[in-house]
């Protein structure tokens, strides 16, 4: 008699080792598969809720300054170190892994202005109130040693920002005017200075290395080649600048912090008006950095919130606030792009994922996977209401939604009057001006 | 300053007395001399010293200006000159310079500033601007991989870290004494001296470049032998007589071109064939003392195949041992001799010697040995020497090719027979089985055709009559189709039809209904539910109003709505699984649910849709209006039809014809919260949009790699590592890219198409 049974191959359905994957045959006939829309929207859907709901983006913070920090600075080799530097004179380094202080020095009478690391990260520089550059080595003291400067330059007047050029043995310093010095010597090499008020901060550009951006307190900001005996260019504007700071992948641009509670990206070879205006903050924006990839950059605010940016959207994609933040002075994106620190005036200093719904650690390849499917969907249905009604939702302290409240009241006050204006007079006396012209007041050949 | 004066005043005296000179005025000399006395007074001389450009009392020449407070104008220094004649030049001279104008100051140190930094601002941004494209293409680019330098983890070398450290121990000395004497790398501990410089020596594409080269080479070889081999194995006498003769022809025709143009590399190759003939004497390789030809010479009797080689070999032993050197020079004197006609000396090119009338010779011995084949040949070709020579060679040469082509299809015609023969003997035996089978097969057949035809037929009957009339062998048909489970579609099509009939009875009117009902709802009465789907297939079978392939397959007829997330659609997914289901689990539910009706209800769902779907009369009857009043008031027909407004007959509905859906064209207000209202930024048509967001991405949908593929991020950065600002490498990198890929153009325009494969197969290798 035969029996009928069932064959099968088994190479179609065994692995030849343990660590083969399993084989799944699937068959992709998209009859087989209806609802292709509609199921990925729902994933789309669930995937941005999920998203809101992991976001957790507040990691650590870190305590120990016993007045309020009034400047940071990456370590350039180093991702797990920090220097921040306090309004009492004190500069701490942090080991951000552990989260504790490592080191503490009593840099400076006064505040901390400046502080910057060289760029192979041997040594930093700090300059402070009491009319000092300081050299420190990064190695702390032997037992028994003093905390003493390598090198300590006396200049004539304060300073208020330093930073190290990214491969020479050069620093620049601010006040009075901006100073390019060798690091061998204790006279400046190079001074510019072009009108009369103090500069508050400098910053070299770090592709095109010998080109250095200021923003003074008249207003204005100045760019100039170290190469050069003269300044290149002076752009001022409505309010004043308090920080700029360099796109890292692109070597002519920068983002001005201005007062105007709004920040200003710049084409340095078209300074007359900016490439994008990034409005957002309620207060006027302190400081400003960018991601090591040149994408986004993060801006810290009078207003007590940090905001992300993309580079080429004019609104921010994120803000980071807690009850306890104050007005945050400083802030830095981590060089591996996943961290952002933002030291305050109540003498913290925060660490915040980028991302604020990223999972932290490693991830299995299923996870990744999982992540980037995630992300894709969002992506794709980002148009679609309820996703971005959700994906856009964020929680605000009242103060600052109040805020945004009036701001939008006075916007839309102002507008309606210019209409009614322009409405009312001649054609053409009434001008319309592009909100990208409107900060510019004056470009100074 | 006292040094500028010292010099001053001699320079001052010595041009002073050469004014004299021309003016010889007595009072000016004692001018001069009171003016040298007085300065040597303190005073004056400090006043020499403040000496400008325009100064007020002292000139350089002892000019001045007339009055206080006045500069000197060229008038005065003209002036003198104009009492002179004899300095004409000079006046002219003087003159023009009257007329130009004097030059512009320098600009203020603001000015010159400006300029400056105008200068150099637009230097700056010039600079900047090469790095436009690389901005441009990071912000186009679909992935950005940080760091963008890819670090290649080293070992470090220990003295890198610990600086300035030295061996001190003995045993660290001894150590390192060995490894310097070995040439060991001390400072990397990997690679020695000899490893690094044969890194450096090749890059990778260079390498690929040259691997790729190789391969080929040794593919070309491998092509070669195989094919040397084939040749070697083809055992036909005459193809390699005919070749070897070839052979020869090329080998003469070689030689004669050479001595052409190469008369000392001729001399060498005579030398060589002297040599040939010198080695042939002393060792008789060729004649019949050897092994082989004693054995020939046995069988030579008997064979004419060994007789024949025999004689070659002999022959080969004569043309080996022929004196050469004499040839030549009798050549030498033959060509001199111009009586003897020209073709003589071309016509050696059929034997090896230069020399005709040895050919001659030569040819006699091959009548006197060779076999009646080779006779004929050069019979032929001594028929041809008669002719044109050039045409003569080129028909040999043709001659020979065309024999060599017979050979070869010869042989090849032969395997074929060869083959034929084997299948043919199979063949026979295999056809008569098929004729057999063939005529069973026919028969099976035109058996197979007449039942289709009846089935048609019955079919068209059926078609014909369209009646109500209840078959019995067509229910036998359903019954035994809800007893195969591999024809599980059909129970399916049973309840999908029977939903259809009636629902088709209730859009197409009333009048099927009256025919249909008497038959079905006795039955529906009587019996379960089976019985009632059984006789509404019949209906429809009769009927045949709707196809089974329109009907059945709802995925066919599937409504995309990519931006419609409906409760309606889950409903659709059950009812598409219901599909997929088998007849026994539709037959468990059936039992299952035999309490409730679901089918009724979703029919009287549906009509309730149609009706509640179909735009309403209006009626604006008013009873009594224009009419006597009281109750029981009847309304005319006439007033009825002029006061109620007909509404248009609605539009076809989209579930017309789908018997197992109802689609709602109202807006949902659930499903609105999740839709689109305006085309989003970057697009501006709807298409494009809507063709965005239809593919699918998941996994589901598509294959692993794919999925991989659609799903990476724009922004891939690695944890734990420094991503550091854009470098000019980036430069470097592009041009380096550019010029391989030159490179790799280069070759493949020039060379044929094999190269091509290669570098496509590089290509493959690396993807």
């Amino acid at each position: 008699m035969k029996v009928k049974v069932l064959c099968r191959n088994p190479d179609d359905y065994v692995r030849e080792t343990k660590k083969d994957l399993q084989r799944v045959p699937r068959n992709y006939d998209p009859s087989l598969h209806p609802f292709e829309v509609p199921r990925e929207y729902t994933r789309a859907l669930n995937a941005t809720k999920l998203e809101r709901v992991f976001a957790k983006p507040f990691v650590a913070s870190l305590d120990g300054h016993r007045d309020g920090i009034s400047c940071m600075a990456k370590h350039p080799k180093s991702l797990s170190t920090l220097f921040s530097g306090s309004c009492d004179g004190e500069v701490k380094i942090w080991n951000l892994a552990s989260q504790k202080c490592t080191r503490t020095i009593q840099a400076h009478e006064g505040f901390v202005r400046g502080l910057c690391a060289r760029f192979c990260g041997t040594s930093f520089f700090t300059v402070g109130d009491d009319k000092t550059v300081k050299q420190w080595k990064m190695e702390s003291p032997g037992y028994g040693q003093n905390e003493e400067p390598i090198h300590t330059i006396l200049g004539k007047t304060v300073f208020t920002g330093v930073d190290h050029h990214w491969r020479d043995a050069v620093f620049a310093t601010c006040g009075q005017q901006v100073d390019i010095w060798d690091e061998q010597r204790t006279s400046p090499m190079r001074s510019y200075s072009w009108g009369v008020d103090s500069i508050s901060s400098v910053r070299f550009n770090p592709i095109e290395t010998h080109i250095l951006g200021s923003c003074a307190v008249d207003r204005s900001i100045v760019l100039y080649d170290l190469r050069k005996p003269t300044p290149l260019k002076k752009i001022i504007l409505e309010m004043r600048t308090n920080a700029i700071c360099w796109n890292p992948m692109e070597a002519f641009i920068f983002t001005a912090a201005n007062e105007n509670y709004s920040l200003y990206t710049y084409d340095i070879r078209y300074m007359e008006t900016p490439v994008k205006v990034h409005m957002d903050h309620v207060s006027a924006v302190l400081d400003v950095d960018y991601s090591p990839t040149g994408k986004e950059f993060v801006s810290s605010s009078f207003d007590k919130s940090i905001r992300i940016f993309p580079v080429e959207s004019g609104r921010s994609r994120e803000v980071y606030h807690t009850k306890r933040m104050q007005h945050v002075t400083c802030v830095k994106w981590s060089l591996d792009n996943k961290y952002i620190l933002c030291g305050s005036d109540e003498m913290n200093i925060r660490v915040w994922k980028a991302n604020a719904s990223e999972k932290l650690g490693l991830l299995t390849p299923r996870e990744k996977a999982a992540q980037n499917y995630n992300q894709k969907l969002k992506e794709k249905f980002q148009h679609h209401p309820q996703i971005k009604r959700i994906s856009r939702h964020r929680h605000l302290p009242k103060s600052i939604y109040s805020q945004i409240r009036e701001h939008r009241i006075i916007k839309e006050s102002r507008r309606k009057k210019e209409m009614n204006r322009r409405k009312h007079s001649k054609e053409g006396a009434v001008p319309f001006v592009p909100e990208k012209k409107k900060p510019v007041v004056a470009v100074v050949d | 300053m006292e040094d500028e004066e010292e010099l001053f005043v001699p320079e001052f005296a010595l041009s002073a007395s050469e004014d004299e000179q021309e003016d010889d005025d007595s009072e000016h000399k004692h001018q001069k001399l009171l003016e040298a006395i007085s300065s040597l007074d303190g005073k004056k001389r400090r006043k020499l010293a403040e000496r400008t450009e325009a100064s007020l009392q002292v000139s350089e020449f002892g000019i001045s200006a007339e009055g206080a407070g006045e500069k000197i104008s060229l008038s005065d220094l003209i002036e003198p000159i104009k009492q002179t004649n004899n300095l004409s030049k000079v006046k002219k001279q003087l003159n023009k310079l009257k007329d130009q104008k004097s030059v512009e100051l320098p600009l203020n140190n603001d000015e010159t500033q400006k300029i400056q930094r105008a200068i150099s601002y637009k230097n700056a941004s010039e600079e900047v601007a090469k790095w436009d494209q690389v901005v441009k293409q990071n912000r186009k680019a679909e992935q950005l991989v940080f760091p963008l330098t890819d670090e290649t983890l080293k070992p470090a070398p220990i003295e890198d870290k610990v600086a300035g450290w030295k061996p001190y121990t003995p045993l660290e000395m001894e150590i390192f004494n060995i490894l310097h004497k070995n040439k060991q790398p001390i400072t990397d501990p990997l690679l020695t001296p000899l490893e690094e410089e044969s890194l450096k020596a090749m890059s990778l594409e260079e390498a690929m470049l040259r691997r790729a080269d190789l391969k080929k080479a040794r593919a070309l070889q491998s092509y070669y032998e195989a094919k040397a081999r084939r040749e070697k194995k083809i055992k036909s006498k005459k193809y390699h007589k005919l070749l070897k003769k070839g052979k020869q022809k090329e080998a003469i025709k070689e030689f004669e071109e050479l001595r052409k143009t190469n008369p000392e590399a001729a001399l060498e190759e005579l030398e060589k064939l002297d040599k040939a003939r010198m080695e042939e004497r002393m060792s008789l390789k060729h004649q019949n003392s050897g092994k082989w030809a004693k054995s020939k010479a046995i069988m030579a009797k008997y064979d004419h195949e060994s007789r024949r080689a025999m004689q070659e070999q002999l022959q080969r032993n004569k043309e080996l041992t022929k004196k050469i050197k004499v040839l030549s020079e009798s050549e030498e004197s033959e060509k001199e001799d111009e009586t003897v006609p020209d073709f003589v000396n071309d016509a050696q090119v059929n034997s090896d010697g230069p020399n005709p009338w040895m050919t001659g010779k030569l040819r006699k011995d091959a009548k006197d040995s060779g076999s009646q084949e080779e006779e004929e040949k050069l019979e032929a070709d001594v028929e041809t020497k008669t002719e044109d020579q050039e045409n003569d060679e080129e028909e040999e040469e043709s001659e020979d090719e065309v024999l060599l082509k017979e050979f070869e299809d010869k042989r090849r015609l032969r395997k074929q027979e060869e083959k034929q023969q084997s299948n043919n003997g199979n063949k026979r035996e295999a056809t008569t089985d098929m004729a057999e089978d063939e005529k069973q097969l026919s028969q099976f057949n035109v058996l197979f055709q007449k039942l289709v035809e009846q089935n048609r037929k019955e079919e068209q009957q059926n078609k014909q009559k369209q009646a109500a009339e209840p078959e019995e062998p067509l229910e036998a048909d359903s019954d035994e189709e809800v007893l195969r489970p591999a024809e599980d579609a059909p129970l399916l099509i049973e309840s999908l039809e029977r939903k259809q009939s009636l629902e088709a009875v209730d859009a197409l009117g009333q009048e099927e209904e009256e025919i249909e009902d008497p038959v079905t709802q006795p039955k529906k009465k009587k019996s379960a539910k089976q019985t009632v789907q059984r006789t509404s297939e019949k209906q429809a079978k009769k009927s045949e109003l709707i196809d089974h392939n329109d009907v059945l397959p709802v995925k066919a007829q599937k409504v995309r709505t990519p931006l419609l997330p409906t409760t309606m659609e889950e409903e659709e997914e059950e009812e598409e699984e219901e599909d997929d289901d088998d007849a026994a689990q539709k037959m468990i539910i059936q039992e299952a649910f035999a309490g409730d009706d679901v089918i009724s209800d979703f029919l009287n769902e549906k009509n309730k849709a149609v009706e509640a779907g179909k735009p309403k009369d209006i009626n604006l009857v008013l009873p009594g209006w224009g009419e006597w009043g009281g109750t029981d008031l009847t309304v005319s027909n006439k007033k009825r039809s002029r006061f109620i407004i007909r509404a248009p007959p609605a539009p076809p509905r989209k579930d017309q014809h789908l018997p197992n859906v109802i689609i709602s064209e109202k807006r949902n207000v659930m499903a609105a919260a999740h839709q689109i209202h305006e085309l989003p930024f970057p697009y501006n048509n709807r298409k494009h949009f809507e063709s965005s967001i239809r593919a699918p991405v998941g996994k589901t949908w598509n294959t692993e790699k794919t999925v991989h593929k659609l799903t990476s991020p724009k922004v891939i950065t690695k944890k734990g590592h420094i991503i550091e600002p854009i470098t000019e490498d980036v430069f470097q990198k592009h041009a380096k890219a550019k010029k391989t890929d030159m490179d790799l153009n280069k070759p493949k325009h020039n060379k044929p198409k094999q190269d091509e494969k290669n570098s496509r197969k590089r290509q493959f290798r690396q993807r």
